[in-house]
C-alpha cells in the first residue's frame, strides 16, 4: 500500500520534450512508472524515445490514453496555466515541479484546482515516490527502499538525505513526497498526514519542515489530535535570520511568526518525536517501529 | 525584493492614491533645492530597506529649505541597521489629523491576499495584531474577482464614521489593490493613511515588497532593484545565479538545495560552530557555479573553514568535484575545506578530488563537526 501513487497510476508528462521535462521521462520510465502520454503543444503525433505518444494539449492525452497524473515539468511562466489545465482535463492528480510560479498566480491555480476536487502537489517540489512501484518527479529512485515509513517533506536534497539514511538502515518507505518549498502550494502536511493515516502499510511517518509559515504548527495540532501512528519531525531553518527568503520562497521568518522554535515546540506540545539532527530519524523511526 | 519609499510611492500614485508631493537627493544642495521649490515645510526621510527609521534619525520635519539641507546633511551618509544611506526622500509635511493602517499581504493559510485596515495607524501593525488584534480588520481577496466595493467599504467604515472619508478610503484601497497585483507584490502597505485637518485622504508612507518571482516577467518593476542597497557578495551571487545570504559565522557552506544548506547550517551551530553563509548551487550541475561559490565565500574574510555538503540527484557530484579543482587551481585556498559528497557518480567525484591532493567523506554529520573544529583552529 501507498499514498497518492502506486503501480496503477498512468503518468502524463507536461513539457516532456523539453530539458528537465525529457531527462526525468527517461528516469521515471526506467524506474517503471507507467507513462502513459507526453504533452508539447505543436509536438502532437510524434514519440517520445519512440513510444511514448506527444499531443498537444492534456486533454487529448487524457481522452487517448486514460492518464490519472499529470507532472509539470514547464517554465515559471506557463506552470499555472498547464496546472489548470491539467485539473481541468480530469487527472486526479496534479504534479507541479517548477520553480519560481509567482505566488499571485497560485492564489487563481488553488481555488481552481480545489474547485475540481483535484489533488495538486507543488508547485517547486520534487514530487513523490512509492517505492519498488512508481515515482512522478525527480526523487532519485535508487535512494528508496519499500517499507513502513511515509516520508513528508518542504525540501528536496534534506529528504534525499533522510531517506538515504533511513534506506542504509534498512528502513523502507511506503511512499515519499515532496509538498514544496512555496508559500502557496496545493497539498499540505494535514493532507498527506490524514493519508498516512488512512494507508495501513504506514506504520510512523517522518516529517521534514523548515520556517516560514504556520503549515507545521496546524500538522501539530493534527497529529496530537487525530493520529494514532507516531510521527518524527525535523525543522530545517534554527539558524535562519528573521526577514530573509532561505531559498525556498516560503522559507522566511515574517516578524515574530514562523521561527524554527515556534515549530519545534508545537511539535514537543503533540508528542511527536524531534530529530534534531538529520540522521537522529533513523534511530527515533527505529524505536517507534517496534 | 525590498524596493524604496519612493519607489513604492511612485507605483502608488500612479494608481491614484494620494500621495504628497516629494523628490529625491543624494546631496544636501540637492534637498535645499526641492525644499525651496515647495516652498513649505518638508519631511526629509532616509531611504534605506530597513524598518525603524524614524528611531534611528532617519526621518527629520524641516521647516526651511536651509534646515532640509542640514538635516540632509546628517541623514545622507548615516548608518541605520549596518545599511548606509545614500538617498533621502524630501516630501512636503503633510498635517496628521488621525493615522490609519492600510496594507496587502499574500496570506499563506487563506492562500489568497489579505487586507488589514487598523485605525491604529502609524505605528508597527505586528504589534497592534498582538496587543490588540480587534483593532484589526482582515479581509481576504479572491482574485479572480478583484476587491468588490462592498468589501472596500467595509474597510472604509470600519476606519471612518464620515462617509465621504469612508468612500474615500474605499476608493484608496481598490487603487492600493490595483497597485500590488500589478507591481507582483508579496506585501504592500500604507502607513499611516492620514487625514488633514482639512479633511483630505493621504498616504503619507508607502511599502511594497515585491515576489522575486515576479521579476522575471515584469523587467520595468526588476529594474526599481537598488544594488548599492544590498550587501555586495549577494548581488554578486544572484548575478551569478546562486542563492547566497551572507550571516556572521566562520564556517563557509556551500550546499545543494535550499532545506539541506538550512539542515546544514543549523549542524554546524549543533557542533558549537557558527555558518558565515546560506549558500545553495541549485539542481543543475554546473562547475562553473561551483567556481563562482567559491569566489564569493572565500572573498568573506571571516570564513575559517569551508563545507561542501552535495547530495548528488541531478546534481552530478563529478561536477561538483571538476568545479573545486577548477576553482581551487586558479585561487589556491588560505583555508582549510572539507567535502562531503554523495550520490550521483560519487566514486568518479572521489577519484578526481584524491588525484588533485584532496580528501572526501560520504557523511554530513562527521564533515560537520570536521568544518567546525578547522575553524575554531584545530584539526
Amino acid at each position: 500500500m501507498s499514498v497518492f501513487i502506486d503501480k496503477n497510476t498512468k503518468l502524463v508528462i507536461q513539457g516532456i520534450t523539453g530539458r528537465d521535462g525529457s531527462f526525468h521521462a527517461k528516469q521515471m520510465m526506467e524506474y517503471g512508472t507507467q507513462v502513459v502520454a507526453g504533452v508539447t503543444p505543436g509536438k502532437g503525433g510524434q514519440k517520445f524515445e519512440g513510444t511514448v505518444p506527444i499531443f498537444n494539449t492534456v486533454f487529448d492525452a487524457v481522452k487517448a490514453t486514460g492518464a490519472n497524473t499529470s507532472v509539470i515539468y514547464v517554465p515559471p511562466p506557463f506552470a499555472a496555466d498547464a496546472m489548470m489545465e491539467a485539473a481541468a482535463a480530469g487527472v486526479s492528480l496534479v504534479v507541479c515541479i517548477t520553480e519560481g510560479v509567482p505566488v499571485l498566480d497560485m492564489t487563481k491555480v488553488y481555488p481552481f484546482v480545489k474547485e475540481r476536487g483535484v489533488r495538486l502537489l507543488g508547485p517547486n517540489c520534487p514530487g513523490l515516490i512509492t517505492p519498488g512501484e512508481s515515482k512522478v518527479g525527480i526523487i532519485p529512485g535508487r535512494i528508496c527502499l519499500p517499507g513502513p515509513v511515509g516520508v513528508v517533506s518542504r525540501s528536496g536534497t534534506l529528504t534525499y538525505e533522510v531517506v538515504y539514511q533511513l534506506t542504509r538502515a534498512g528502513i523502507g518507505q511506503t511512499t515519499c513526497v515532496g509538498i514544496g518549498g512555496d508559500p502557496i502550494n496545493g497539498t499540505n502536511f494535514i493532507d498527506c498526514l490524514e493519508a498516512f493515516e488512512k494507508d495501513p502499510a504506514t506504520k510512523a511517518i517522518a516529517m521534514m519542515g523548515e520556517i516560514g509559515g504556520t503549515d507545521e504548527q496546524e500538522a501539530a495540532e493534527y497529529v496530537k489530535k487525530h493520529m494514532k501512528k507516531p510521527v518524527v519531525g525535523f525543522i530545517a531553518g534554527q539558524t535562519a535570520p528573521p526577514g530573509r527568503r532561505m531559498g525556498h520562497a516560503g522559507a522566511i521568518i515574517s516578524g515574530s511568526s514562523g521561527t524554527a522554535a515556534e515549530k519545534l515546540e508545537a511539535f514537543a506540545a503533540a508528542g511527536m518525536g524531534i530529530s534534531k539532527r538529520p540522521m537522529d530519524f533513523v534511530e527515533l523511526i527505529r524505536a517507534r517501529l517496534k | 525584493m525590498n524596493i524604496h519609499e519612493y519607489q513604492a510611492k511612485e507605483i502608488l500614485r500612479s494608481h491614484g492614491v494620494p500621495i504628497p508631493p516629494g523628490e529625491v537627493a543624494t546631496t544636501p544642495a540637492q534637498a535645499e533645492a526641492i525644499a525651496t521649490t515647495y516652498g513649505t515645510a518638508v519631511m526629509v526621510k532616509a531611504q534605506v530597506h530597513a524598518g525603524g527609521r524614524g528611531k534611528a534619525g532617519g526621518v527629520k520635519f524641516c521647516k526651511t529649505p536651509a534646515d532640509a539641507k542640514e538635516k540632509a546633511t546628517a541623514i545622507l551618509g548615516m548608518k541605520i541597521k549596518d545599511l548606509t544611506v545614500e538617498k533621502v526622500l524630501v516630501t512636503v509635511a503633510a498635517d496628521i489629523g488621525t493615522e490609519a493602517y492600510v496594507g496587502i499581504i499574500v496570506d499563506r493559510a487563506t492562500k489568497k491576499p489579505v487586507f488589514m485596515v487598523s485605525a491604529a495607524g502609524g505605528i508597527d501593525i505586528e504589534e497592534v495584531a498582538a496587543t490588540t488584534p480587534e483593532k484589526i480588520l482582515y479581509v481576504p481577496v479572491d482574485v479572480r474577482y478583484g476587491l468588490p466595493t462592498y468589501d472596500a467599504m467595509r474597510m472604509g467604515f470600519f476606519l471612518y464614521e464620515d462617509v465621504k472619508l469612508a468612500r474615500g478610503a474605499a476608493k484608496i484601497m481598490q487603487h492600493l489593490y490595483a497597485a500590488f497585483m500589478a507591481a507582483g507584490c508579496s506585501l504592500a502597505e500604507i502607513n499611516p493613511l492620514v487625514v488633514t485637518p482639512t479633511g483630505d485622504l493621504l498616504a503619507v508612507d508607502g511599502k511594497m515588497v515585491i515576489d522575486d518571482n515576479e521579476l522575471d516577467r515584469k523587467p520595468d518593476i526588476a529594474a526599481l532593484r537598488d544594488e548599492s542597497s544590498e550587501e555586495p557578495s549577494e548581488v554578486d551571487a544572484r548575478n551569478a545565479n546562486l542563492t547566497f545570504i551572507k550571516l556572521d559565522g566562520n564556517v563557509g557552506c556551500v550546499v545543494n538545495g535550499a532545506g539541506l544548506a538550512m539542515a546544514t547550517m543549523d549542524l554546524v551551530k549543533y557542533y558549537g560552530g557558527e555558518p558565515a553563509n546560506f549558500l545553495d548551487i541549485g539542481g543543475s550541475s554546473n562547475p562553473e557555479k561551483v567556481v563562482n561559490a567559491l569566489r564569493i565565500i572565500t572573498a568573506d574574510k571571516n570564513v575559517k573553514a569551508i563545507l561542501f555538503n552535495i547530495f548528488g540527484g541531478i546534481t552530478r557530484t563529478d561536477d561538483v568535484a571538476n568545479g573545486i579543482v577548477t576553482a581551487t587551481k586558479a585561487n589556491p585556498l588560505k583555508v582549510p575545506i572539507v567535502i562531503r559528497l554523495t550520490g550521483t557518480n560519487e566514486e568518479l567525484a572521489m577519484k578526481i578530488l584524491t588525484e588533485n591532493g584532496f580528501t572526501a567523506s560520504s557523511d554530513m554529520d562527521t564533515a560537520v563537526q570536521q568544518a567546525v573544529a578547522l575553524a575554531k583552529g584545530g584539526k
